[in-house]
Parts: structure tokens; C-alpha cells; sequence
């Protein structure tokens, strides 16, 4: 594992070979391990380690960069040469900005001893666990189980150093039964707090619950979508809230930043300081991330900004940008949505009929403007009538405007730290929306 | 490479792997874009590092590092094993392989350009023109143009004996025109969306795509589509163009026929398939002009897909997938091969990178041309839609119930192209699709398109994949649905 101290000294020895005017270097480390479960056995069990030194130079207002995964002087002068000569090739970039000097940062702890260490017997008696879950019920599981840690430090010639370390954690279940699957996943910097039980038995109950599911016809209706669910569909919606994406007019929030785009109970910030966070507290050029309020009361208050795009916006960075150079700019990608106090349980007691949706698959873009989606549901959907699950039925296809739901939403639960298998992970609640449109129906 | 990769081997070996096998790799990329007039991401990056496959106490390990001393290739090796000690201990059987030959050789994959060897200043030059190009029609608000260049080499050795060198060089890039106006983003791309056309090439690839010749009617395209009709929404008869012909192949044949989906190690994750076992050989997959194969021999073309062993050591072969309708193969693995009792793998494990384990990925998976050319299918069309270029692209997890849009289509009417449409999507079932299909183009429009960004696995291994696609035509589609809601 990566030190600060190292990081240092490795950057000591990029300052030594880069002629550069002004040289960054981002240097990280990874350890992951997972063990994967398919037909009650393991079947693949991988781990990996690795260190990368990314070199960024910056000559005559041109910048490039080179990376490498070698730490030997000999590869560490290549990969400055190299950074150098790609920067020397373009024409220079009179809006490229110098490097920021040293940056204050508030620290956060999401390093956890156990989880870098978790060992293969460790993860294989978790897996044990749910397969026991599933051959109770004559089902069979498959999923994942993943730990590991990563290390990245930035470093400029300005004096700025930045340096984070944390771990990770993953568990993915799928029940299958003989015609119908249930899924659960959540996700930690600590495995501490994975239950590979309840995981299981949520997996294995949706599973049992949706046995021989039957046909409702695609149409309207009021969708009960548990958090996984909101989370894949909010996914695609927080790319269009970086400052390039509405400058270059990519986004859906073109002309719209400022107006009320969605229902007066939205609101949304991105926060890498929530205690159900993760992720490092500064950005790829080591800006510290700030906290900002995306949507209140409905109203797009902000979009976030690397520091080329907020000169560009004539407004503050806020420590979203990715490492430059790059095509994207920035993502808010902390996000924190506000929530109530309906469990998914009294969403289905209010509901006269409707979808239950446990999760959702394959989401594309339609529209990028108007923000269709299209995707299917996956893994446990459900008819709810006069206010109970009534019985299982087959996946469906929705096409969905993302903008349009926001304004159709008549409950939120707590929001809680959630993953999903399309988007990265957020703090979102599950929501029970009116109007979601599904088009077709498939064979299972 | 070689002593590291032997070590590793007997290392395993040593720590009492019945089976192993290991694989060096040197990977060196350069991404070069430029965005409205600028030089945008210009980056290079080399990975090298050693993966270590082992079978111990009937089951499977993998171990990777970057840390390429004695020390750390040992150490490696000795944690695949340790790996599948703990596998073990969740196991029914004992991990099984379809028998295979012991291979020594030595594979360079054909590049007449080397891209690595074009200078950085040539290419922006030529990129920064098609910029201008694009910005220079009216209404377009973003121009980007991209060149992605691999080099891939790597070792394979296996305890079987197997030491396979392969070199291969791969080239993409394409651009993108963006309009918005109105309330409306429109794009037009070129010669295909996610990064334009990709091959197993060199920069003779680029050379051969006239970037700069096509930028400008591209752009206008992208323009000309806020005006156009919105494509209606019903069901109607559809041409699809050879690149969308080419994704249509990838998500609902190339994925399906993935045995291990079948066999359920993708249930939670990249999904299952609906190809079930006994569905080999007696299913009608589509019409009886519809002839698809998986092929990555070089005979096939210089695809995403194509090399002369995978990452098992198994030679390259072109399997029958679907002949005239018939469903008749997948593609398979040495385990999954022997898990359905076949003789032997199809060869199609394949892994992103050195610290990543082989899956079942697709080759090259194509639909075999049939005749005439595209302007003889249109004349022969009395009433279609015509789609070109993917927009987006969705499918069930057991691949099913697809939908597809494009950025761009045309009516046809009469046997001749009708008015522009904008925002087409269609949507259907596979085996009805593919069922309704009459008619498919010649050899003379015949692209084997490279898909770059083929996501499957957990962790996720992002894997180029090779389509060989002429326009077809298909018989009343669902067409409109995305937008009728």
C-alpha cells in the first residue's frame, strides 16, 4: 500500500527528470481482491495490486499526459519525457490554466484496517453464508463479494500536495429461483457492516415472492422504485450538471440552470463529507471538493465547476474536475439526495395499484435533452393492488423522461447509502412516482 | 518476459496448482482528442504486469502485479494458489478443462502504419481540420474528434507447455457533430458513434476513413435534424445501416451465445441468456438468409476480435453460429466447453488486461453478407424507415426485449429515399427480429465494425469486439416507441 511518504518521494523523483515549466504527477496505488459466486460454488476468485505515476506537463501554455505503472528512475524519466514531448506537440492553448499552489484540506476516514486485509477464507465463508441462504429454499446464488484499498496522491511544482487513502467493500446477491431471481447489494469503505445474511435472505424473499410472474401490459403507472432503482436512473441525470457539459450546451440543463425543473420536494447536493460518502475530499487537479446545493425546493440552483470551466462560467471552482487534461470536465459524483420518512412498506400501503420495482437494467439514453430513458426492470418486480404485493410479474421496458419523473414524485424514504450495477454509488431514498411510462413487456 | 512468466509458472506449480497458466503484458495506449478548436486530452500510458491462473484442490485463483521482480512475480503466484485454496472451500466439483494441445508460437498481427510512429503533431493537425470543418456549419455548437491507439503485447505460458507470444496494434477514431437549438441536442457522428470505427490496424485505418472529406456533410446532417419530422411511431418495415446492423449483432447474438451466461456465472451482474442448452441445433434464430459466425482468424478481417490464440492458449476458429436460420453454436470456454461435452474450446476467453482473469467474450461475431448493394435494397423497398448510427442501445438480461435508436434515418417510399427523420428508435424480441429478416447486402457493403467498449465481467473488463454487418432489412418492426409515451 502506498504511504504519503512514498507518494513524496516518488514525486521528489519526478520534480528530479521533468523540464517541464510546471509538472503534476498523480500517484496511486490499488489492492483489490473479489470472490465471485455463480450456482452455489466460487468460481472466480482474483486479486489484484498495482501503483501508477501520472505525469502532467505543462510547456508554453500546452499541456499533456503520460502514465506509467513502472517506479524504476529509468521508467519515472520516460514518463516525464514523454509528458513533455505530447505537450510539446499541440498548439498552444491560451485558456489553459497554471497549476494551483497549495490547497487546505478537511481530512475524512474511510480507511478500515479489516477491510484492506480481508483474506479469501475471510470473503469465502461470507459466500458460504448465502449459499446456504439459497439452497434452503431450493434456489441458486450467484454474486459478488469485493474488499480492497486504493491510495492517489496529486502533487504539483506550485507546492501542492494532496494525499488520500480509503477502502472499499462490496456484496452483490442474485437468488434465482425456477422463474424468477431476486437481487440486494450494498456497499461500504467497511465490510464490518455488509450482512452477507440479510443480504441473502432480501435476495432469496424477492426471489420466492415473485415465483411464476405473471403479464401486466405496458402502460402508465404509479412505480414504487427501491433505492437501487433510483440510483440507476439518477445516474444518468448528474453528468449533465458539470459546467463544460452546460457550457459546451451538451447538458440538459441548457438555459436551464436557475429555473424549476423538477418537483417542489427534490433536492440535491453533492457531498463528499456525508458520513455515507466515500471518495477522496479534492479533485484531479487536488482543488479541495466543496459542498453544493444542486436542486432545492426543485429549483437547479448549481452545477459544479473544474477550475478552467469556472473561469470559463466566471465563477468559483468547486473541486469536481477530473484530471486534466480531459474531455468531460467535471460530475458531481457525492451525490446526496433529500428524502422523508415513508418506508418502501408505506409506499405500498398508499398505493391503489401499481409496479414494485426492486431494480433496473441496461439504462440508456434516449433524449439527451428532454432526458428519456429507456432500460428494463430486473431481479424482482411486483403488482401492488389496494395497498399489497399481490404477485410477481414479468420485466418490463420503460422509456422515461428522468426530468419528468422528478416532478412526478408523491413519496420519498430515508435516504441511504446505496449501489446499484449501472451508477456509482449515492445517497439516495426509494421514491414512489406517478406516471412512469413502461412500453413493452419480455418473456421472463 | 519469459523467465518471469516460467517462474511464475513453476512457482504455482511448486505450491501445488494442478493447472496454471500466466500471462505478461505490455500494454502502451496514446488518446488524442481536440474539442471546438483545441487540443483537448492528449495522453499516453504504458501498463505492463502478470496474471497468474491456477486450478488448486479442483478450483480456480488469480493473482496480478505490477511488480515485476522475482519477488513479487513469486509472491503472485503463490496468492493465486492460496486464492484457490479459499475457493475450495466453497466448491461442488472439481474445476474441469476440455483437453488442449500444447502450442509454442509466435503471432504479429498485420500493421502497415504504425500509429505510435505517426507524430502527435500530424495527427492533431489533421484532427484540428476536421474541427474546423465541422465549425464551420452553421449551428453546430460542439465539434470533437478522437484517435485511440493501442499496442498489446503479451506471453502466454501454461502448464500444458504452451508459450504463445502475440503483438497486436490496434487503431480508432472517428468524430462528432453536436447541434443544440430549440430546446433540442441533435448529433451526427462519423463513421460511427463511441469513438468512430476501430480496428486490429495500424494508421492505415485513419488514412482510408477521409475524416476531413466527410466532416462537413456530417455536421449539416447534424443541423438539418432539428428541422426534420420526428420518426412516427407504429410498426413499419426497416433497413438498417451496416454499423447499427453491427451492434444489433453484438447485443442480441454475440451476447447470447456466450456460454457462461447460459450456464449462469453472469446471473448477477451481465445477465443470463435465453439460449439454453437444448436450444442448440433446434432453434430457428432467424430467417433462412441469416448466416452469422464468430471468427477470430485473421481470414475474417483485421477486427477488435480477431488474434491467433486467446487467453487460454486456444487457436483462433470461425464457429458457426447461425446457419441459414438455425441456431448451431456458442462461443465457449475449456471449462464451459467440457461442462456441455464438447470436444473442445471455441476459443473465446479473453482478458482486458494483465490483471484482469479471461471470461467468455465475443471474437469477431458476424452476419455473413448476402447480395446486391444498399442502393438496390432501397430501390427494391417499398415502404421503410432506414436507420443509421447508434444513439443508444438497450436489452434484457436475458436478451430478449430489445430497443436501439439511431442518430439519424430516412423514409423510404416507392424505392427511393423520402424525408429526413430525426430521433428514430425501434424495438422488438430477438428471434421475431431476426425471423423477420429478407433481405441482407452483398460483400461490396460489407464493414467489419470494432466495438470498443463491450462491458461485461466483475470486476468489469471493458473488451474490443469485431461485427462484420452489411444493411438489412427486416419485416414489420416496432418503430417510434421511446417517444410515444
Amino acid at each position: 500500500m502506498l504511504t504519503r511518504k512514498k507518494a513524496e518521494e516518488i514525486f521528489t523523483q519526478v520534480l528530479k527528470y521533468s523540464t517541464a515549466e510546471e509538472t503534476e504527477a498523480i500517484i496511486g496505488s490499488t489492492s483489490y481482491s473479489l470472490t465471485r459466486f455463480a450456482n452455489n460454488i466460487i468460481h472466480q476468485n482474483v486479486a489484484e495490486e498495482g501503483v501508477s505515476v501520472s505525469v502532467r506537463a505543462v510547456v508554453d501554455h500546452r499541456t499533456a499526459r503520460a502514465s506509467t505503472n513502472k517506479l524504476d528512475e529509468a521508467s519515472i524519466r520516460e514518463v516525464c519525457e514523454a509528458a513533455l514531448a505530447l505537450a510539446r506537440t499541440q498548439p498552444p492553448d491560451p485558456g489553459l490554466l497554471g497549476m494551483p499552489g497549495p490547497q487546505t484540506f478537511r481530512s475524512v476516514d474511510r480507511f478500515h484496517p479489516g477491510t484492506a486485509n480481508l483474506s479469501p477464507q475471510a470473503r469465502a465463508e461470507m459466500v458460504k453464508k448465502v449459499v446456504a441462504r439459497a439452497e434452503k429454499d431450493h434456489l441458486t446464488a450467484a454474486g459478488i463479494l469485493s474488499s480492497g484499498s486504493v491510495a492517489s496522491g496529486v502533487f504539483n511544482s506550485r507546492g501542492l500536495g494532496a494525499f488520500h487513502e480509503e477502502t472499499s467493500s462490496e456484496f452483490s446477491v442474485t437468488m434465482l429461483g425456477e422463474t424468477s431471481s431476486g437481487w440486494a447489494k450494498a456497499g461500504s469503505p467497511n465490510c464490518e457492516s455488509l450482512d452477507p445474511e440479510l443480504l441473502a435472505d432480501r435476495a432469496a424473499r424477492k426471489a420466492l415472492d415473485s415465483h411464476d410472474p405473471k403479464e401486466v401490459p405496458p402502460s402508465k403507472y404509479t412505480v414504487i422504485l427501491e433505492p437501487s432503482a433510483v440510483l440507476d436512473l439518477l445516474g444518468f441525470l448528474f453528468f449533465d450538471f458539470g459546467g463544460l457539459a452546460v457550457h459546451e450546451q451538451r447538458s440538459c440543463l441548457t438555459g436551464r440552470v436557475g429555473q424549476k425543473l423538477f418537483g417542489d420536494n427534490i433536492q440535491v447536493r453533492d457531498d463528499v463529507f456525508h458520513p455515507l460518502q466515500a471518495g477522496a475530499p479534492f479533485d484531479g487537479e487536488g482543488i479541495p471538493r466543496q459542498r453544493v446545493i444542486l436542486v432545492e425546493r426543485g429549483v437547479v440552483k448549481g452545477v459544479v465547476h473544474a477550475r478552467r470551466t469556472a473561469q470559463l462560467m466566471k465563477t468559483q471552482p468547486t473541486g469536481h474536475g477530473f484530471p486534466l487534461p480531459n474531455d468531460i470536465g467535471e460530475v458531481p459524483m457525492n451525490i446526496v439526495m433529500e428524502g422523508n420518512k415513508a418506508s418502501v412498506e408505506d409506499m405500498i400501503r398508499s398505493t391503489e395499484r401499481g409496479l414494485l420495482v426492486t431494480r433496473l437494467w441496461y439504462i440508456r439514453e434516449v433524449d439527451p435533452f428532454q432526458k428519456i430513458l429507456t432500460g428494463m426492470t430486473r431481479d424482482g418486480t411486483f403488482w401492488v393492488e389496494d395497498g399489497k404485493i399481490q404477485y410477481g410479474v414479468r420485466n418490463l421496458r420503460f422509456n422515461q423522461s428522468v426530468i419528468e419523473m422528478l416532478n412526478h414524485v408523491e413519496m420519498l424514504g430515508t435516504p441511504q447509502r446505496t449501489a446499484g450495477e449501472e451508477s456509482f454509488e449515492m445517497v439516495v431514498p426509494a421514491m414512489k412516482v406517478r406516471d412512469f411510462s413502461f412500453s413493452s413487456l419480455t418473456k421472463f | 518476459m519469459n523467465s518471469l512468466a516460467q517462474r511464475a509458472l513453476d512457482t504455482a506449480t511448486a505450491k501445488g496448482a494442478g493447472y496454471a497458466d500466466v500471462r505478461v503484458l505490455d500494454i502502451r495506449q496514446r488518446y488524442l482528442s481536440t474539442r471546438n478548436g483545441r487540443a483537448s486530452e492528449v495522453r499516453e500510458s504504458q501498463s505492463c504486469g502478470l496474471g497468474v491462473r491456477v486450478i488448486a484442490d479442483g478450483a480456480w485463483g488469480f493473482a496480478s502485479t505490477d511488480d515485476l521482480t522475482q519477488g513479487g512475480v513469486d509472491r503472485s503466484a503463490a496468492q493465486a494458489v492460496a486464492i484457490a485454496r479459499a475457493s475450495a472451500l466453497c466448491k461442488k466439483q472439481e474445476a474441469i478443462l476440455a483437453p488442449e494441445e500444447k502450442v509454442v508460437d509466435r503471432w504479429v498481427a498485420a500493421c502497415r502504419i504504425d500509429p505510435f510512429s505517426v507524430p502527435v503533431s500530424s495527427c492533431l493537425d489533421l484532427m484540428l481540420k476536421v474541427d474546423a470543418e465541422i465549425r464551420a456549419v452553421a449551428g453546430i455548437t460542439l465539434s470533437e474528434c478522437s484517435m485511440d491507439f493501442r499496442r498489446i503485447e503479451q506471453l502466454f505460458v501454461s502448464s500444458l507447455g504452451s508459450e504463445i507470444y502475440q503483438l497486436k496494434t490496434q487503431t480508432g477514431a472517428g468524430f462528432v457533430a453536436t447541434s443544440f437549438q430549440n430546446n433540442e441536442i441533435q448529433r451526427r457522428s462519423f463513421p460511427n458513434s463511441f469513438g468512430g470505427q476501430h480496428q486490429t490496424r495500424g494508421y492505415e485505418l485513419v488514412e482510408e476513413m477521409d475524416l476531413v472529406g466527410n466532416a462537413r456533410r456530417i455536421a449539416e446532417q447534424a443541423v438539418a435534424l432539428h428541422k426534420a419530422d420526428q420518426c412516427p411511431s407504429g410498426v413499419r418495415d426497416i433497413i438498417l445501416g451496416s454499423s447499427q446492423l453491427g451492434l444489433q449483432i453484438h447485443e442480441s447474438i454475440g451476447h447470447p451465445i456466450e456460454l457462461d451466461r447460459v450456464l449462469g456465472t453472469e446471473a448477477n451482474f451481465a445477465g443470463m441468456s435465453f439460449l439454453t442448452i437444448e436450444k442448440l441445433n433446434n432453434l430457428r434464430y432467424g430467417s433462412e438468409i441469416v448466416n452469422a459466425v464468430a471468427d477470430a482468424t485473421v481470414a475474417h478481417g483485421p477486427g477488435l476480435g480477431t488474434f491467433a490464440y486467446d487467453d487460454e492458449g486456444v487457436p483462433a476458429q470461425c464457429t458457426p453460429i447461425i446457419k441459414d436460420g438455425q441456431f448451431v453454436g456458442y462461443l465457449t470456454s475449456r471449462e464451459t466447453a467440457a461442462a456441455v461435452g464438447q470436444a473442445r474450446s471455441s476459443g473465446a476467453m479473453r482478458a482486458e488486461s494483465w490483471n484482469r482473469i479471461p471470461i467468455i467474450r465475443m471474437t469477431n461475431v458476424s452476419v455473413l453478407p448476402g447480395k446486391g448493394s444498399l442502393a438496390e435494397l432501397i430501390a427494391s423497398t417499398d415502404d421503410a424507415i432506414y436507420f443509421e448510427t447508434n444513439r443508444s442501445w438497450s436489452i434484457d438480461d436475458r436478451r430478449y426485449n430489445f430497443q436501439f435508436g439511431t442518430e439519424f434515418g430516412w423514409e423510404i417510399k416507392n424505392g427511393k429515399i423520402g424525408r429526413m427523420l430525426k430521433n428514430p428508435t425501434y424495438a422488438g424480441i430477438t428471434t421475431e427480429f431476426w425471423n423477420s429478416c429478407d433481405a441482407i447486402c452483398g460483400p461490396e457493403e460489407w464493414v467489419l465494425w470494432g466495438t470498443p467498449n463491450c462491458g461485461k465481467g466483475q470486476p468489469m473488463q471493458t473488451m474490443g469486439t469485431g461485427h462484420g454487418a452489411s444493411p438489412a432489412r427486416f419485416r414489420k418492426v416496432q418503430v417510434g416507441v421511446a417517444y410515444a409515451g
